[in-house]
């Protein structure tokens, strides 16, 4: 424990709690991005339910027989949110011994390697919490989603949610910050884990870039076609109104 | 050229400072930065004012004394310069420029330009240095040591302590600095014994001096005088995992059965 306690206390080792729980995250948005895209999958035909309703059983499901109902879905939910909790509160402990190590800033500002990504990082983390609070709301408990939020039927409340055009536009402005955050977050990661060298710099380089921009697409994709009914589903001015009406 | 300075003036840490403003007139464009602050204390002197105090040695590049900022670049704006051997003829006639110190926690203004900087010296204390027998120096080739392992040693043993690094660095790291020093002694034979116990005992020290942490902005390479890369980050932060790993381990290797 006392080990624990003084990796934790050095700078360096909350520096490597932070690429550590960054790295989970990270996976765990790549796999969440994979699943948005059974958007994409259309209606089963032998059930006549979507196929991304499916998947979403399917997560419930998954390790049942050992778990329990949904007892994998717990176990990842918990899992990340210690990973969220670890990632913000080294982070707020950081960025505070960082401002008071610079006192009084410079009369004049100039940066030569410092990129918007690197040093927005902050902000963009703070926002992207407070995104994911009310994504959580939005989509998983419904509490602010838009009308007609009905538990399991995913589609149908993908469709609905987006309707109204600052829905989508808050997704794809978040999904921006998260490449941004990303672009600059997982080169940082390998360079805190102390993986990166001269001769693979490029290729660290290249992964960050190629996970911020495929995660950005990825996810927009979703709420743009949601809105702009570019997917075949229950789109149709009948069955929204149905929706709306149950 | 003319120059129009901003330089910052301050009595003493506890004073308050502010920028003062100089008008100069034919500075010669090969005059170095520090022979116009030179010029520029001379006329002070004569006007009966109290010169700006900045610190210089070497004057060579060499000693990393001449630490200060101009126009929010450590060193000025030429990469791989110190102050000293910054020359006039890359400013431009007529231009405004900003002289200011180090702007660090962890080196409190002394006065003017001159910044304390024995929180470095105390990061070195902690475990920068290699313990050796006494006795005459030992034979150069009776440690072979590989080539590019030893440029990587002498790359990180340019430092000159100047602490550019810190001033370049938004969070006010001292992350270069300390690796640089860590590397230095942790790639070579000499340096391996106390590997271990000196990443840990550095970085603790660096922690204490009240330094940032680094986000990995990669400002201190730019500001560098010496180049030194990032790339020694990576290895203390590699270091200091594996120095806490080997803390996990039984000294002498014993290993639970059940
Ligand atoms: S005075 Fe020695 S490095 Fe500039």
């Amino acid at each position: 424990m006392g080990l624990v306690r003084n990796f934790y206390r050095t700078t360096v080792g909350k520096k490597v709690v932070m690429a550590v729980t960054g790295l989970i995250l990270v996976l765990f948005v790549i796999g969440h991005m994979g699943g948005n895209l059974k958007f994409f999958a259309g209606i089963d035909a032998a059930t006549g339910t979507h196929k991304l309703d499916h998947y979403a059983a399917f997560l419930r499901t998954m390790g049942s027989e050992l778990f329990g109902h949904a007892g994998v879905l717990w176990m990842v939910r918990v899992g990340l949110l210690v990973a969220v909790l670890l990632h913000v509160v080294s982070a707020v402990q950081l960025s505070r011994l960082s401002m008071a190590a610079r006192p009084r800033s410079y009369a004049v500002q100039s940066f030569r390697s410092a990129t918007p990504a690197s040093r927005s990082m902050r902000y963009g983390g703070m926002f992207l919490f407070v995104f994911i609070i009310l994504h959580i709301l939005h989509f998983t408990t419904g509490t602010i989603h838009y009308q007609g939020f009905e538990h399991g039927r995913v589609f149908a409340n993908l469709m609905s949610g987006f309707q109204p055009w600052y829905v989508p536009m808050l997704y794809v402005i978040a999904m921006a910050a998260l490449a941004l955050h990303l672009y600059h977050g997982v080169w940082s990661m390998f360079q805190t884990m102390g993986v990166t060298s001269p001769a693979w710099n490029n290729g660290a380089r290249c992964i960050a870039k190629i996970v911020a921009v495929i995660l950005f697409v990825g996810f927009s994709s979703v709420p743009l076609a949601a809105h702009f009914g570019l997917v075949e589903g229950d789109n149709t001015p009948t069955a929204m109104a149905a929706i709306v009406e149950r | 050229m003319k120059l129009t300075l901003y330089v910052w003036r301050q009595k003493s840490a506890a004073q308050e400072g502010e920028f003062r403003r100089y008008d100069m007139q034919e500075v010669s464009p090969d005059s170095s930065f520090l022979e116009v602050l030179d010029l520029l204390n001379e006329q002070l002197i004569l006007k009966g004012e109290e010169p700006i105090e900045f610190e210089h040695d070497c004057r060579e590049g060499i000693c990393g004394c001449c630490s200060m900022v101009i126009n929010g670049r450590p060193h000025g704006p030429k990469k791989l310069h110190t102050t000293c051997q910054l020359h006039m003829r890359n400013f431009e006639d007529g231009a405004t420029v900003y002289v200011e110190p180090w702007r660090a926690a962890a080196f409190p203004v002394v006065k003017d330009l001159v910044v304390d900087r024995s929180s470095f010296d105390r990061i070195i204390q902690s475990g920068g240095y290699i313990s050796v027998n006494t006795g005459s120096a030992p034979e150069a080739n009776s440690v072979p040591i590989g080539k590019e392992v030893i440029d990587t040693a002498m790359d990180a043993a340019t430092c000159i302590g100047c602490g550019a690094c810190v001033a370049a660095c938004p969070n006010g790291s001292a992350a270069l600095f300390t690796a640089a020093k860590i590397s230095h002694l942790g790639l070579l034979a000499q340096g391996q014994p106390e590997r271990y116990d000196r990443v840990l005992r550095m970085v603790d020290q660096m922690d204490k001096e009240l330094f940032g942490s680094c986000t990995n902005h990669g400002e201190c390479q730019e500001a560098c005088p010496k180049g030194i890369s990032i790339k020694y980050i990576s290895m203390m932060n590699r270091d200091f995992i594996r120095a806490t790993a080997a803390r996990v381990m039984d000294p002498k290797g014993a290993m639970k059965a059940q």
